[in-house]
């Protein structure tokens, strides 16, 4: 009842998705976006070895995935990367974050410029300069026992992924109340103990943001990854790759859905506490 | 001052680059008194209260709390608390976390913390706000959470900084009898900074007006109000009709000044101990002007002092009432504007003035103050 008298209404100036054209729009643009995604899973449960024509449903391409070792390695690699240079990038983000917007010193606009270069640098730059630096500067050991030999994936990772965070902690810092911090301290807080009951909890839903992107970047990468990994330290991106170069099975398909469900849940837990977090300090 | 000295201010200078803020301010405030500072923004108040708490260092001079040189001490380690502009109150806390974080840090134990916090959040009657967060809390409930967290850790000196600019107008007036009610019950010195002259004249007993960084008068509300030392003062609390003029007599029991705004010289009551022919401003509250109407030239009989003083012809320009009181715009015959107000004791009465009436302005030879600078 109350849709039908709301259709009959006349039309608002900002009822944009009442309005045809753009509906149609609308939909082109969610099809552009999402039927190829959605053809990837649903292929994944085709019977057929052959990704061009559905001949049957099943899960057997799934059960294929956790049986090859190579590739539950590569994806335990891939996550332990993962969470190994979110860990850093974030603690490395926030410091720099904190310092750019607290300090003043010589040479700030260098530094700042210099924090947002590997934003800017493109990735196949970043990923032979890695090479190069792990092969000739800084080698670093093969034979290393596991997770250390992961160690030149992780730093390259960090160096790409903590000024993403440094760039979304800093932008939640321009609305911290300094008396927050103020008083903090007028109640008996030194700096340290000030900065950890005030300026952290002020700072945590972008944690969280930063956090999120970075695992995803890492989890993402291919570029980068693919110079600084060695034949013992492959990731699951890079092996995918490497499965394709034959020929894409469902295998892949099923490999690739379960990457995307990962994703999207951590996404998804990760707003979650962001939303909440922000819905609490919205006033300050 | 009534009680000992509590906090003794000594030539104290705050420098930002080649900005003063705060030039060379030297003042004693006393146990358990209410001082306000008071000035008009950017005069360097909140800067001199910034240091008292410990926010920011003192180019030169020292302050003593209690005898001690706390100059270069450290917020955390004063015996000063402060209640913020913006209230602080920490948003992801709950009220009583609030309270009781200055106890926490301090190492206060669990128990007595318990105790103090709601000893505290009584006093300013939050206690059934406890677990409310500050997002929940009113403009003028979150004062009072900084209140108590200020308050609750028991300091000698409370700081506060524009207390009330933030709350709405029947608030804040409920709020400067409560806080003077809250200051006579702790009894601990209480040092607001204001801009506003209303607030700081109700709820303070002594005030020290700043203009630039400089201290200009430290007096009782009534002294600055009834004596300003000079214009600023004057002019900052409450309005004045200044007039510049030429001290013509000044004898140890009368002064007569010859102003050229007005059509007869001003008499005073009392010496001014200026050299004689010096330039001086007369000031007189627009309350205490006299407003009759003129007909014809006829002047109008007054008591004490000699006739031919302190009147002067003009006419009305302009009026705005204010419900309790009507300000007038007179218009003097030079084109000088004086403002006159009028209480309006009666609803209805025969009706006062209009624009546009001639009167004849006149007033005491008592109420004249006379300003050497």
């Amino acid at each position: 009842m109350t849709l039908r008298t709301r259709s009959r209404e006349a039309k608002g100036p900002l009822d944009y998705a009442r309005n045809w054209p753009l509906r149609i729009w609308i939909a082109l643009v969610l099809v552009f976006l999402y039927a190829p995604l959605a053809c990837l899973v649903a292929f994944s449960f085709n019977e057929s070895r052959r990704n061009i024509v559905w001949t049957g449903f099943t899960f057997d391409w799934y059960g294929t995935v956790f049986g090859d070792d190579e590739l539950i390695t590569a994806f335990v690699n891939s996550l332990t990367i993962a969470a190994l240079s979110t860990l850093a990038s974030v603690v490395l983000g926030a410091l720099v974050a904190v310092a750019l917007w607290r300090f003043r010193f010589p040479f700030k606009p260098v530094f700042d410029g210099l924090v947002a270069l590997p934003i800017v640098v493109p990735e196949i730059c970043m990923g032979v300069s890695m090479l190069v630096f792990f092969s000739r500067v800084v080698p670093w050991p093969t034979d290393l026992p596991w997770p250390l030999d992961l160690g030149a994936i992780v730093i390259a990772h960090i160096s790409f992924s903590f000024p993403f965070v440094a760039v979304i902690v800093r932008a939640r810092l321009a609305s911290f109340n300094r008396e927050l911090e103020e008083a903090a301290k007028d109640l008996g807080a030194g700096e340290f103990r000030a900065f950890i009951d005030v300026l952290v909890p002020h700072m945590r839903p972008a944690l969280i943001a930063g956090a999120l992107l970075a695992f995803t970047l890492s989890l993402d990468d291919f570029v980068i990854t693919f110079f600084t990994s060695g034949p013992d330290t492959v990731t699951f991106p890079v092996k995918v790759y490497s499965m394709v170069r034959f020929s894409v099975t469902p295998e892949v398909n099923a490999a690739s859905t379960l990457l995307m469900a990962v994703t999207v849940v951590l996404t998804l837990i990760g707003l979650k506490m962001q939303g909440k977090d922000v819905a609490k300090m919205g006033n300050g | 001052m009534t009680a000992k000295t509590l906090i003794r201010i000594e030539g104290l200078t705050k420098r930002f680059g080649d900005f003063v803020a705060v030039d060379d301010v030297s003042l004693e405030i006393g146990e358990g008194e209410f001082f306000a500072l008071l000035g008009p923004s950017g005069c360097g108040k909140t800067t001199l209260l910034r240091m008292l708490a410990g926010l920011e260092m003192p180019s030169e001079g020292r302050i003593l709390i209690d005898g001690a040189d706390m100059s270069r001490v450290p917020p955390n380690k004063r015996p000063v608390n402060m209640v913020f502009q913006s209230y602080a109150v920490f948003p992801h806390m709950s009220v009583k976390d609030n309270v009781a974080y200055g106890l926490k840090v301090d190492g206060v134990p669990a128990k007595q913390r318990e105790a103090r916090v709601y000893d505290a959040l009584a006093l300013v009657k939050l206690e059934d706000f406890a677990e409310r967060k500050p997002d929940q809390l009113s403009g003028g409930q979150r004062q009072r959470v900084a209140l108590a967290r200020a308050l609750v850790k028991r300091p000698k000196v409370l700081l506060l900084d524009e207390p009330l600019s933030a709350l709405d107008a029947k608030l804040r007036e409920a709020m400067r009898f409560e806080l003077a009610q809250i200051q006579d019950k702790v009894g601990v010195t209480f040092v607001m900074v204001t801009h506003d002259q209303d607030e700081a004249l109700a709820m303070a007993g002594r005030c020290a007006l700043m203009q630039k960084g400089v201290l200009q008068q430290v007096a009782t509300p009534s002294d600055l109000y009834e004596y300003p030392n000079n214009r600023f003062v004057a002019d900052f609390i409450g309005s004045i009709n200044l007039f510049e003029g030429r001290l013509a007599v000044d004898e140890p029991d009368h002064a007569v000044i010859q102003c050229p705004a007005l059509d007869t010289p001003i008499y005073v009551d009392h010496g001014v101990t200026g050299a004689s022919g010096a330039t001086v401003w007369a000031g007189i509250r627009p309350e205490k002007i006299d407003m009759v109407p003129r007909h014809g030239e006829a002047r109008p009989d007054r008591d004490g002092a000699s006739a031919g003083h302190n009147l002067a012809a003009g006419q009305i320009r302009n009026s705005a009432y204010l419900g309790s009181e009507t300000v007038y715009e007179v218009a003097l015959a030079g084109g000088t504007i004086v403002k006159v107000l009028r209480s309006n004791t009666r609803r209805y009465e025969e009706r006062g003035f209009d624009d546009g009436d001639a009167v004849w302005l006149s007033w005491h030879a008592r109420s004249p103050v006379v300003l050497l600078s």
